[in-house]
């Protein structure tokens, strides 16, 4: 198979960037999209050009770190499916890829399609946790928990933190990610103590970063890989809006 | 070297308590003068250095990722063990413990995994508690489900996804810390040497990967949870980024390393379709619940699977292993289809890959009975092959897994180097010769929240520190030879990429230190990977910057230190004359091709200790003794 490719090409984060062109004449319809990349970068180098820089490790679509967009979707056209195992046999002969990395101001680029996503570890950092330390928790079956109220739970937690709901949005809001964590918590009795103080915190936090609102378009469950749903955000703003009613807590005051 | 394991004696379900009660503790109002450094975030790290900051300890953790939730304990899918006996079945701490010392084919300390089995019951208290969503029944109990090489249901999981849910639970733990200022995180930065000062563990040496920038962390210990070396055979289950420098600098630096040779094998893994193949991706071994496992009678058969009638289909787990047949453990499963296909009776492209067909169990139990069991796995097989295991049988071939060897650490997990920790997977304590399923995450979250927050501190408070100095010659002397190395790989502007010799290096490894190992085989090994690793230093091509991000040159420090571990891991394959668990020597095995054990002369621990470069390593050996699991023969016939 070949390809044309139209990668971003940013040497650092202050460097400006642009797209380069490369024909790609070695892809095959077994390899995964990185592995496509892989052999590209491979002929760069030979040919003493550098490599395309990208972020990548378990390649099996679980630790969230890949992500790029293809032909503006994030992840490119398979649903459900990162781009570490997205595979070419989805494309055709002389296709033409535009590959992106994420654009949004909370994530700023890094390099080629590398980004900043720290954003993401500092939102958790505000209360994305039950806070018990350890060798204090009772016997694990002490609190049932009802099997729907796991499930759901489960359902949100399988968030990678790949960013590409922030990505896909119009607004580069974060409200699916930051919805996952306040449902899986907020859905489970080990989450209840904290669950009106961890909204308040949490989205305060998302303001604080620059992500933008969210205005329920859904591009974000559209794209995400682990098929998370819109639903976390309802649970989000429930839960945000009850606390900033009701809450006391220091979070409430922070707000003020 | 002494190799002392510290391991206490009496009975021993009280050896862990007494040990407890027996070490000293450090005042809560001294744990904050004292700092702590953990490289790795995996189950390991993160938990140990949540756990430490919750105590008090000013704690600094480093991960080469992004984020430190991206550490490779998020891959694991099937679950995790503890000995909860929450279905009545006759489960119990000590059938745990038995059931691993007999799965690690009697290589392991017996105290350890005692200690380990204890503590399983722990972590799923604390996981629970952190809102891990594990699998629930309708009446909200936790769920278990049975796992490889134990008769009861002791297996706690989240979906497919066990490994991950239990890793953001120890992250979330971590980022609370982090929140109070306990932990400071140091993301996209990789350890590169290990600063030893008056013969204790006082620091590392760092490159920021962002900016190049090398810089040294000073700290009373250092604890080391960086994974396993499985990517020394450049295609294996671990994620790319998975490798040995930090345990290889730390052995550098005078850290015994114990049992390289012990590696595990997966047998139900994607086989390889190409030469451009980066990683092999692995399909639960659930499926063998169900699947049979199969390939043609006739060598070189090309004909499609179902073009195969019945009678010319060679069921050979099941001819050969009447009573365990699919099910029989990890390293037979795995040695059998490695011999069929060198017989020349593999399938798909390249002939490396055996079926593992569903039309019978569909005949049983409906599409629908599969669907439900095994969905997750048929969709992800689907999405990497692009073929319909509903219709045509699945291809599977073996491939590296986990990696049970590691730096040897005594009772306490300290390493052979006074205040060096290593803990998960990077430690070779608990498995033996070969890890059961879901035991890798209890080992993990064992040593991180239960045992090494309490070790520590018996270190701590009853060893006098000097004040390290930035400016002490072993700071600048292990930052000077960081800062060489990076601009030697620089500088050499070669003709071949790192990946092309790391790929030569993963097969010549394969071939001759993988599934089955002969002395001819590693002698070859042994005299081909210097001959490589001479080659890499004068023809690798690095491009780009140090003071930048460069992803060639981070993976070209990772595939030198390969290069020089890998001998060693043939080395210890070669003096092991004996198989045992993922250790197959050819020469030795039983009448029927089992591995044949000699625990005469082989039941002890063997400890490397590095003797300079160009030398020859230091064989050190810790004899293993067994007072309540006796050594006998594995039948699964």
């Amino acid at each position: 198979m070949k390809l044309t490719l139209h990668i971003w090409r940013q040497k650092g984060s202050n460097a400006a960037g642009r797209m380069v062109q490369y024909e790609h004449t070695k892809v095959n319809p077994h390899m995964s999209f990185l592995e496509m990349l892989d052999v590209l970068n491979e002929d760069l180098t030979a040919k003493g050009e550098e490599p395309v820089a990208f972020d990548h490790d378990c390649r099996e679509g679980i630790c969230g770190s890949c992500g790029f967009m293809v032909n503006g979707i994030a992840h490119g056209p398979q649903p459900a499916t990162t781009v570490c195992q997205l595979h070419m046999r989805h494309f055709k002969d002389d296709d033409v890829l535009y590959l992106e990395p994420w654009r949004a101001k909370a994530f700023p680029v890094v390099k080629d399609l590398v980004v900043d996503r720290s954003a993401f570890d500092r939102i958790i950092t505000k209360g994305g946790y039950v806070s018990v330390s350890t060798g204090s928790a009772p016997d694990g079956n002490a609190i049932p928990v009802p099997k729907m109220n796991s499930d759901l739970a489960m359902d949100a937690a399988a968030c990678i933190g790949c960013g590409a709901c922030v990505a896909a949005c119009p607004n580069a809001a974060a409200a699916l990610f930051t919805g996952a964590k306040i449902s899986h918590l907020g859905l489970l009795p080990q989450g209840q103590p904290e669950r009106y103080q961890r909204a308040l915190s949490m989205v305060a936090q998302v303001k604080q970063e620059l992500f933008g609102s969210c205005t329920n378009i859904g591009e974000c469950e559209a794209v995400c890989p682990k098929e998370i749903k819109l639903e976390v955000i309802a649970r989000m703003n429930r839960d945000y809006l009850k606390a900033s009613w009701t809450e006391r807590g220091d979070a409430a005051r922070a707000e003020d | 070297m002494e190799l002392k394991s510290r391991t206490p004696s009496g009975s021993i379900e009280k050896r862990w308590d007494q040990h407890r009660f027996d070490m000293k503790l450090v005042n809560p109002a001294n744990k904050r003068k004292y700092n702590i450094i953990v490289v790795g975030s995996g189950l390991a790290g993160a938990s140990a250095s949540a756990s430490m900051a919750e105590l008090g300890y000013n704690v600094k953790c480093f991960c080469f990722q992004d984020s430190p939730r991206r550490a490779h304990s998020i891959a694991a899918q099937g679950g995790i063990n503890a000995g909860k006996n929450y279905q009545n079945d006759g489960d119990s701490i000590y059938r745990l413990f038995y059931d691993t010392v007999k799965g690690g084919d009697f290589r392991a300390r017996e105290s350890n995994v005692y200690r380990l089995a204890q503590i399983s019951v722990n972590i799923i208290d604390q996981c629970v508690a952190q809102g891990v969503p594990f699998a629930r029944e309708y009446s909200g109990m936790l769920a278990n489900r049975s796992f490889g090489g134990a008769q009861v249901s002791r297996t706690f999981y989240a979906r497919g996804q066990t490994g991950q849910q239990l890793l953001l639970g120890a992250y979330q733990a971590l980022l609370r810390q982090a929140a109070t200022g306990k932990v400071k995180l140091f993301p996209r930065t990789e350890m590169l040497d290990l600063i030893v000062i008056d013969g204790k563990a006082r620091g590392i040496v760092t490159r920021n990967l962002l900016t190049g920038k090398v810089e040294s962390h000073l700290a009373d210990a250092v604890v080391l949870g960086t994974g396993g070396y499985g990517n020394v055979f450049y295609l294996s289950t671990n994620a790319k980024g998975s490798n040995c420098t930090a345990i290889w600098r730390a052995y550098k630096r005078g850290a015994a390393l114990a049992n390289p040779c012990f590696t595990q094998i997966h047998p139900t893994c994607i086989p390889v379709s190409g030469e451009y193949q980066s990683k092999l991706t692995l399909m639960s071994e659930s499926l063998r619940n169900d699947g049979r496992i199969w390939v043609p009678k006739k060598k070189g058969d090309t004909r499609r699977p179902d073009q195969i009638p019945e009678d010319e289909r060679d069921y050979y787990l099941e001819r050969k292993y009447p009573s365990f047949g699919n099910l029989v453990p990890r390293d037979v499963a795995s040695r059998n289809a490695k011999q069929v296909c060198d017989e020349g009776r593999g399938v798909g492209e390249g002939g490396l890959g055996v079926y593992l067909d569903f039309a019978d169990a569909i005949k049983r139990l409906g599409k629908h009975g599969i669907r439900e069991r095994y969905s997750n796995l048929i969709e992800m097989y689907e999405r990497i092959t692009g073929e319909n295991p509903y219709e045509v049988p699945m291809r599977i071939y073996p491939a590296i897994h986990y990696t049970m060897g590691g730096l040897w650490v005594d009772y306490n997990l300290m390493t052979t180097l006074p205040g060096l920790y290593t803990i998960g997977e990077a430690n070779f304590s608990d498995h033996g010769a070969n890890r059961l399923g879901a035991s890798a995450l209890m080992q993990g979250l064992a040593d991180g929240y239960f045992i090494l927050p309490y070790t520590i501190g018996d270190y701590l408070s009853s060893t006098k520190f000097e004040k390290a100095e930035a400016s002490h010659a072993a700071v600048l002397d292990a930052e000077a030879s960081v800062t060489k190395t990076t601009r030697r790989m620089l500088e050499i502007r070669g003709k071949r990429t790192v990946t092309s010799f790391h790929r030569e290096l993963g097969k010549l490894l394969w071939d001759d230190c993988g599934m089955g190992r002969t002395a001819a085989g590693l002698q070859k090994a042994l005299k081909r990977v210097p001959e490589l690793r001479e080659e890499f230093w004068q023809n690798v091509n690095v491009l780009g910057a140090g003071e930048e991000l460069n992803q060639a040159l981070e993976n070209a420090g990772r595939v030198a230190d390969f290069l020089e571990f890998g001998e060693l891991m043939c080395l210890d394959a070669l003096q092991r004359n004996e198989s045992c668990g993922g250790h197959f020597r050819e020469e030795f095995q039983t009448p029927d091709g089992e591995a044949l054990r000699d625990d005469a002369n082989y039941s002890y621990v063997a400890a490397w200790e590095y003797a300079g470069p160009g030398k020859q390593p230091v064989l050190n050996k810790e004899p293993l003794t067994f007072d309540y699991v006796h050594p006998a023969q594995r039948s699964y016939k």
